[in-house]
Order: structure tokens, then C-alpha cells, then sequence
């Protein structure tokens, strides 16, 4: 690991600042994805900003009748709130099918919304790529690619993105809430949130230099059945091959999200309205553009099923 | 023809690149005389935290983990390092009564924060009811994995307790269970290279059900 000086933020404001001010300085939050990739100097801060100690560990109901979840929000604690559990069952569904205990002990909202790819040659330093070393080349076209994207992917980059919560948000139509360093404030829908990898696979969000995420906030309770089903290679404790986040009221509308298959948590409105046709259609309206290599083609067939399972299951 | 500029970056690169194997292989004291002389005062913070009951003040590389901290500061080896990246479970600790692994957290960042370790639990003599239930149970071969399952299964009652939901509760809006099954997806983030697996489960399934 490099070395790196350290400062506890007095405020969201001071942070962006800071952040601002230094391009090699990082937030740190739980820490359980940045220190893993500064062991292996994938990430090299120089400066690190703990963002721990802000109070921006709070649930709250807003006016409309939605949820503000602070950025700080352990994902223990949201998987375990009495309304996520009530209203937004998907939410905790996807959360305790991530990492472990102790790793949801410390991971907050922000930091798994901004974990980074687990694509095996991002993580090894011998190998070119394009998301860690811009112009380096990517390995895994032609390389090993079963875990890869299928979908929205670029000749720079084919990596999916792992978060387990964002499938969730994404379904729920979630709004990461943001404080920019000139003090300003924005609200960004989770689709337009994370990026596609097209020719800079290394920039993943729309966030700008020393943007905070300060909340993600939820709407009023769609109602329906909430379920998150992730198909991975042993039954705990393992990314996602392929997951599907969904909300299906009973007469069969509703709204999917599917994991494991893109760069972003791959949502396409227009697939939502197939639903009650059923799985077959629903998933070729939601994979109309895949670009499978011959290694992960069959996520193409994976994510149908899935998706039936989850449709069988919303019936019950 | 390199030049020395080159040079004097490739040797340096050679020299990132081998911490970067030693941090991985697990020798903490290795790295940190690799990149000694690229630490300064600014690089080292204070902390204060209370660890299974005693106050500590550290002076520390911001670079140390919670882990290292206990280990090569506080002489506490119960606590073990297996892969250094959140993936087994080894390094797992109890900080403000939450289970957590310490390989993945700094010590800066706990400053106030009161720390259990394994020799916390309980010690020869005195054991916690988890440990002699390993004890009895067989619940290890080699034992290193231990401390952590330990830790890890003790804090797991505790959320079971508190309502915390895991992947296999079945209805979210009502109260979890004590079963084998939440003991063992609990348990998922403990990896036991020596598959002593059913002999854990038994262990902490017995401890739950008399405390129950
Ligand atoms: C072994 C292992 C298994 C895992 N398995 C899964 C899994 O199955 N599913 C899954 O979804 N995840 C999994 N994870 C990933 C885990 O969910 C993430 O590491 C975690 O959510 C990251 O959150 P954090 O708070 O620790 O982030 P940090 O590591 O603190 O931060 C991550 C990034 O976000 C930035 N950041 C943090 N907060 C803010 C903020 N408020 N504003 C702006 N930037 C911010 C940081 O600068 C950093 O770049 C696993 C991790 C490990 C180690
Ligand atoms: S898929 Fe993306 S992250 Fe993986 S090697 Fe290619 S460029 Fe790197
Ligand atoms: S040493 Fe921390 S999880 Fe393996
Ligand atoms: S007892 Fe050897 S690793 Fe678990």
C-alpha cells in the first residue's frame, strides 16, 4: 500500500473541498472495497478522507411518503429496517445476498454503490486493462470472460458491475442525492448514475471531482411482491453470475432490474412492460442488444430462467 | 540505451511491485521496511481505543490496518491474518459489538472505539461457552481459523437475537430463527480451509439451543 495522509471530515461541504482541491485524494467509508484495492495499489490516494463521523447514518421518511437513506447507512442496518423490510423487501433481499456479516457490518450505501468491478484482470496488476490503466488493453476480450458483461458493453471494456444493492435501487427507481464542492446540490436517477464502459471504461459514474453522495433516497412503496433472486457459484458468500431484482403486483405488471450482465445495473423500462407476457419476452426485450462471447453466452438463456423462477415465485 | 531516469523508475517499480507480493503473502514488518523511507510524521497518526477492556494509545503508519494494529503493535496473535482482502474471516474482531473483518479497516479510523478479541471471549480456565463448545465439539483441525469462527459465531447469536435478516429468512416482517440454516448462511463469511465445518455448526446449534 502506499503511503497516504489521513483527515476526519468536520462536514459533507469541507469534504467536497478537500476532495476537490486534491485529484489524488479519496473518500473513505467502510473502507471494505478501497483498502482492498490500495493493498494491491489499484487504487494509490495520497490523502484519504474518513466520511465516517458526519451523521449521515440516518433512515428518514420524506415528505411523499418515500425513504432517505443517509450515504453512512451500514448495509446491515438498512437490510434490517422495519420499513425497508415492510415496504422495500427487495432492498434487504439484496443486500443479505452480499459479502458476508462482517463485511455488511461496515459497508455503507454510498460505498457499495461506488464498489468497483471484480473483473479477475482489473484485480491483476500483470495484466492489461483498460479500466485501471486507461489505453493498456483489455484482457478479458479473448481472455477468460465467463463472469463478463453481455450487454451495453464496448470494445474497451466488458466488465459487469457487482453490487447486489444497485440491482435493487435500480428497480426501485432510487435518487442518489449529491454536494458538490462549490456547494451545490443534486439529485441523479440511479439510471443515469453509473456509466457505460464505452471508450473510458475507468470513469463509471457521472459523479464530477470531489462529488459527495450525501443520500439515496426512495420512492413512496410501489406495493407488489419484492424478490431478488441471484444464481452465483456456491450458494454464499460469491458475486453474482447473474441476479434479477423485481417488483410484481398481481396482475403480473411491474418492474425488473437484472445483475451480473452489464457495466450498470441493466434496467430498460421498456421491458417492464412485458412482464405479463412472461419471461421468454421480458428477457429478449431487456438482452435485445447482447454481445455475448462464446464463454458467457450462456447468460443469455440464465437470465430467462430467472427470471421465470422469479415470476413463478410472485404468483405463489 | 535506458537512461538512468529509466533505470532508477524500473528499480522502483521492482521495489512497489515486491511489497505489493509481500503484503499479499501475509508480512506486514516486510512492507513496511520496503516503503520506510517514503513515510513521513504526516503519514502517522494517534489513536486511542479500548481493546478487550484496556485502554491503548497508538502511534501508527496510517497504512495499518485494525489488524496489524493488534497483531504487531498490541502483541494480540489470536487474531489471524488468512488472505489480508475480506475473503475468510480469520481476521474477524468485535468492534462497538458488531463483527467486522479487521484486515479491511484501518486503526485510524476506530479511534474510541472498544475492540473484542478472541482473548477477550474468554481464556484457559475461564472459557466463553462458543469456546468450549468448540473445544468439545471438535470444531477445528489446525486451528486457524478459529479465532475468527469464534468471534464471527458469537456475534451472529447476537444478531439472530437482535432481528438482523439474513439470505435464508424466510418472512422478513417477523422475527428470525435459531436454525442450523441461518447459523450456517451467518457463518458463510468463515472459511475453514480444513472443512471442519459440520463440527462448527454443531458446536454453535448447541450453544444456541441451551441459551434459547
Ligand atoms: C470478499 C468480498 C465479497 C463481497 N461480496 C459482495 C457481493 O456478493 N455483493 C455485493 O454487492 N458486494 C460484495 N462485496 C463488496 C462490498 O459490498 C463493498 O466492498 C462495499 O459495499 C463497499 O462499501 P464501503 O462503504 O466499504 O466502501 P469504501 O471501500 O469505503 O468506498 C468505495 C468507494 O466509494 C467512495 N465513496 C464512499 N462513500 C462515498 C460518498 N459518500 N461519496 C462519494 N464517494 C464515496 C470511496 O472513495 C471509494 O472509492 C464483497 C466484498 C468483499 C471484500
Ligand atoms: S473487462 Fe474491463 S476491467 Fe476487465 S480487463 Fe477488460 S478493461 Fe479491464
Ligand atoms: S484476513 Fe481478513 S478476511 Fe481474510
Ligand atoms: S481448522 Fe484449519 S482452517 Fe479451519
Amino acid at each position: 500500500m502506499r503511503a497516504f495522509t489521513y483527515e476526519r471530515a468536520s462536514s459533507v461541504e469541507a469534504a467536497a473541498k478537500a476532495a476537490a482541491s486534491n485529484p489524488e485524494a479519496k473518500f473513505i467509508a467502510g473502507g471494505t472495497n478501497l483498502l482492498d484495492l490500495m493493498k494491491l495499489e489499484i487504487e494509490t490516494p495520497t490523502h484519504l478522507i474518513d466520511i465516517n463521523g458526519l451523521g449521515l447514518d440516518k433512515i428518514e421518511t420524506t415528505a411523499d411518503g418515500g425513504l432517505r437513506i443517509g450515504a453512512l447507512v451500514r448495509n446491515t442496518d438498512l437490510a434490517a429496517h422495519e420499513t425497508v423490510r415492510r415496504d422495500y423487501g427487495l432492498l434487504s433481499r439484496a443486500l443479505v445476498a452480499g459479502a458476508s456479516g462482517q463485511l455488511r457490518n461496515r459497508a455503507t450505501t454510498a460505498g457499495n454503490l461506488l464498489q468497483r468491478t471484480r473483473c479477475p484482470y482489473f484485480y491483476d496488476t500483470n495484466q492489461p486493462c483498460n479500466k485501471r490503466q486507461p489505453g493498456s488493453g483489455c484482457s478479458a476480450i479473448g481472455g477468460f470472460s465467463r463472469q463478463h458483461a453481455v450487454v451495453g458493453t464496448s470494445d474497451a471494456c466488458i466488465a459487469t458491475h457487482p453490487s447486489d444493492m444497485a440491482i435493487a435501487m435500480s428497480a426501485l427507481d432510487a435518487v442518489v442525492e449529491t454536494a458538490k464542492s462549490d456547494g451545490s446540490r443534486r439529485s441523479i436517477p440511479i439510471a443515469d448514475f453509473h456509466r457505460l464502459p464505452g471508450d473510458t471504461p475507468h470513469i463509471e459514474t457521472i459523479l464530477e471531482s470531489g462529488e459527495f453522495i450525501t443520500a439515496v433516497v426512495l420512492p413512496p412503496p410501489f406495493g407488489g411482491k419484492h424478490i431478488y433472486r441471484k444464481v452465483r457459484d456456491r450458494a454464499s458468500y460469491a458475486f453474482a453470475i447473474v441476479s434479477i431484482g423485481a417488483v410484481i403486483q398481481q396482475d403480473g405488471t411491474g418492474r425488473v432490474a437484472v445483475g451480473g450482465v452489464a457495466h450498470k445495473p441493466w434496467r430498460i423500462e421498456a421491458a417492464d412492460t412485458e412482464l405479463p407476457k412472461g419471461a421468454r419476452v421480458t428477457a429478449s426485450a431487456l438482452l435485445a442488444d447482447a454481445r455475448p462471447t462464446e464463454q458467457n453466452r450462456f447468460k443469455i438463456d440464465l437470465v430467462e430462467r430467472a427470471l421465470g423462477a422469479v415470476i413463478a415465485e410472485a404468483r405463489d | 540505451m535506458q537512461s538512468p531516469i529509466q533505470l532508477e523508475i524500473s528499480r522502483r517499480n521492482l521495489l512497489i511491485s515486491s511489497a505489493a507480493t509481500i503484503a499479499v503473502t501475509g508480512a506486514a514488518t516486510g512492507e513496511a521496511v520496503a516503503q520506510g523511507a517514503r513515510t513521513s510524521m504526516q503519514h502517522m497518526s494517534k489513536v486511542s481505543l479500548s481493546v478487550n477492556g484496556e485502554s491503548y494509545n497508538l502511534d501508527v503508519d496510517n497504512r495499518t490496518t485494525l489488524l496489524d494494529a493488534l497483531r504487531e503493535h498490541l502483541h494480540l496473535t489470536g487474531t489471524k491474518k488468512g488472505c489480508d482482502h475480506g475473503q475468510c474471516g480469520a481476521c474477524t474482531v468485535i468492534v462497538d459489538g458488531r463483527r467486522i473483518n479487521s484486515c479491511l479497516t484501518l486503526a485510524v479510523m476506530h479511534d474510541g472505539d472498544e475492540v473484542i478479541t478472541i482473548e477477550g471471549l474468554g481464556q484457559p480456565g475461564a472459557l466463553h461457552p462458543l469456546q468450549a463448545a468448540f473445544v468439545k465439539h471438535d470444531g477445528f483441525q489446525c486451528g486457524y481459523c478459529t479465532p475468527g469462527q469464534i468471534c464471527s459465531s458469537v456475534a451472529v447469536l447476537e444478531e439472530i437475537k437482535a432481528n438482523i435478516p439474513s439470505h435464508v429468512t424466510g418472512d422478513l416482517t417477523t422475527q428470525a430463527a435459531v436454525t442450523p440454516a441461518e447459523i450456517r448462511e451467518r457463518m458463510s463469511g468463515n472459511i475453514c480451509r480444513c472443512g471442519a465445518y459440520s463440527n462448527i455448526i454443531d458446536a454453535i446449534v448447541e450453544v444456541a439451543g441451551t441459551k434459547a
